[in-house]
């Protein structure tokens, strides 16, 4: 649910209705299914829109793996911006809504293998309205991505890949939260490599920059927004990421799934 | 975080910086011997911190790297069978055999898994009492004691089922087979913190003594890596080679005594083939002969395997510090970490994958 009204937030849209195709094996139990659609119609109310067609298929048992469920989604786009990596622009800040990671390592902490207390919970969240909060305010919003597959890592390689802009950030400028943090250097992964579901990268004009964390701050969803970084004028693709030490290196896109280490 | 900030300080980084510039009179090349060393060298960007003069030369110190293409056909030919749950660290996964590699195997439907310890596998073997549980032991001293503990749980507790394809190797014959070379241009290490903390540091004052090198107990973060730097250039300008310990928070001069004994009981000492290297002798550890009903490669009828390396992978001179990752001919190019050459590429703590993941550009504007 969450998913689908972001992707439709991020590409400048007001999420409206979706669709859900329902794959279900054989032997699921009612009170599963009663939950999860519980939760959806609860995630739909929340993010404002409706879920308004669907279709349902039984499969035979051991041909479906217990339940998937599949969401698309439509909007409408309100204003005369592209919200597109092509709308980029040396110069542009770079802002993030909060501090990132929580949703890849709560789920971490559940995986088979790798069970670890942990109070970490997932951050997942319909960001659309913070998206109309940021048009309502007349920031001229360049590009808007959210941090899901690959974390801010990727995002940030795509957009400057797409841009074909060089794009720099400073480590202590991005958030990331302390147990996060910990999780992470427990089992040697990259927290700016994790995934998140409620946290989006925007790609601002300076000018209208503390607008939009001023914006982003009053909402419940980004209280924790801050600039972590500019676009250059280099008209290459790369990401630099300015170290603690205060050692330039590249951030280099992930390759594959991060693994945990060995030792 | 706690324990963690405070040996990333930046400002006392830079000071050490300063410190050993003002005593370095001269060259000096420094082997840090453990991968994860190099990747926080590179990562943190330490080595741009240094005088010029100070050279970091990456070591063997990565079992994933280590690990020769014969053992991963073992692992990939007994993963592929339908009775047998391979379990493996994550860091294996994407490591090249001669033909492919165990997330392929996965994705044809092999039954792989990642666990973070040796333990979690032996608990799936006593869950699927019906199945094959083969455990892929690789690892320098730091994780042997893990897989000594799974074995010698699964003989206590009589699990018929599990097995272990042991890839176990050890850090002083490496950095003695360094020191041993005729183009060895290593001048001191900063001994593998991790390795000591189990081995302790008695092993290294031999070896300090015959080749006459500084070596120095370093940790992993970049306040340890800087003092572990600064205590070899004091010593090699004042011709000193000793064996210094400044990683005290986690390593005793005896190391671990009760984690040595498991070892002890489990394995013996082998020699064993390192990738790219060759055979080292007394370099490994293999089940003990009490422990062989636990050897995967016997149970599966492997052991016979033997695979050539791919001549155009330089690895072995990457990992004796021959030759930096970025003077490959096939570096970022025939070799990239989506379609390697060799496991320094894919290893989260090979030196190829550092210098590919932090370094491609060697200007930064």
């Amino acid at each position: 649910m969450h998913g689908t009204v972001n992707d439709l937030a991020m590409s400048g849209a007001r999420p409206l209705y979706l669709s859900a195709g329902f794959i279900i094996e054989e032997g699921l139990p009612m009170d599963t299914l009663w939950r999860i659609v519980s939760s959806m119609q609860r995630a739909a109310a929340s993010a404002g829109v409706q879920i308004i067609t669907g279709d349902t298929k039984v499969v035979d048992k051991g041909k479906g793996d217990g339940l998937f469920i599949n969401t698309s989604g439509i909007g409408v786009v309100e204003h005369s911006l592209t919200i597109a990596p092509r709308s980029v622009r040396p110069g542009d800040a770079i802002l993030v809504n909060g501090d990132l990671g929580r949703h890849g390592m709560a789920i971490m902490a559940v995986r088979e293998g790798l069970e670890f207390e942990s109070t970490i919970e997932s951050d997942s969240a319909p960001v659309s309205g913070l998206v109309s909060e940021l048009l309502r305010a007349g920031v001229e919003i360049h590009c808007l991505r959210d941090l899901t597959r690959g974390g801010l890592t990727s995002v940030l390689n795509e957009i400057s890949e797409a841009a074909s802009l060089t794009l720099s950030v400073e480590e202590t400028l991005i958030p990331v939260r302390e147990d996060v943090r910990g999780a992470c250097e427990i089992l040697g992964l990259d927290p700016l490599q994790v995934a998140c579901e409620g946290r989006f990268a925007a790609f601002v004009p300076e000018r209208d920059a503390d607008r939009a964390l001023a914006v982003l701050a009053a909402h419940p969803l980004g209280a924790g927004a801050c600039r972590i970084g500019k676009v250059m004028e280099q008209a290459s693709a790369r990401v630099l990421l300015k170290s603690a030490m205060g050692v330039q290196r590249i951030l280099d896109m992930a390759s594959g799934e991060q693994l945990p280490r060995i030792c | 975080m706690k324990y963690l900030d405070e040996y990333r300080d930046a400002d006392l980084a830079r000071q050490y910086a300063r410190q050993i510039a003002r005593i370095t009179t001269r060259p000096w090349n420094i082997m840090e011997v453990c991968g994860g060393q190099t990747h926080a060298i590179v990562k943190f960007g330490l080595d741009e911190l240094l005088p010029k003069d100070i050279t970091l030369v990456h070591g063997p110190g990565c079992p994933v790297c280590v690990t020769p293409l014969e053992l991963i056909d073992k692992a990939l030919a007994i993963a592929s069978r339908p009775e047998v749950i391979f379990c493996s660290f994550g860091d294996m996964l994407r490591v090249p055999g001669s033909t492919t590699d165990l997330l392929s195997v996965k994705a044809r439907g092999g039954d792989v898994r990642i666990v973070y310890s040796p333990l979690d596998a032996l608990k799936l073997a006593e869950q699927n009492p019906a199945r094959e549980v083969v455990f892929f032991g690789v690892g320098f001293e730091t994780t042997a004691p893990a897989t000594a503990m799974a074995v010698f749980q699964a003989a206590k507790r009589g699990v018929k089922n599990f097995s272990m394809l042991v890839s176990h190797v050890l850090v002083p014959p490496a950095m003695v087979a360094v020191l041993s070379s005729p183009k060895c241009r290593i001048q001191a290490f900063l001994a593998a913190g991790h390795v000591c903390a189990v081995m302790g540091c008695e092993e290294y004052f031999p070896i300090a003594a015959k080749y006459h090198v500084p070596i120095v107990v370093t940790g992993f973060e970049p306040l340890d890596i800087l003092q572990g730097v600064w205590m070899c250039v004091q010593q090699l300008e004042s011709g000193r080679a000793e064996v210094e310990n400044p990683y005290s928070r986690a390593v005793r001069r005896e190391g671990n005594p009760t984690a040595q004994q498991l070892i002890r009981e489990v394995f013996r000492v082998i020699p064993r083939k390192w990738r790219g290297i060759g055979e080292i002798a007394q370099s490994g550890l293999g089940l003990s002969d009490r422990y062989a009903g636990f050897d995967a490669e016997r149970k599966f009828g492997v052991a016979g395997y033997h695979a050539d390396e791919p001549s155009e992978c330089l690895s072995g001179l990457v990992l004796q510090g021959q030759i930096k990752p970025h003077e490959c001919p096939a570096f970022g190019t025939r070799c990239t970490p989506e379609h390697p050459l060799g496991a320094p590429m894919v290893s989260s703590e090979g030196a190829c994958a550092a210098y590919y993941r932090y370094r491609r550009e060697a200007a930064f504007t």
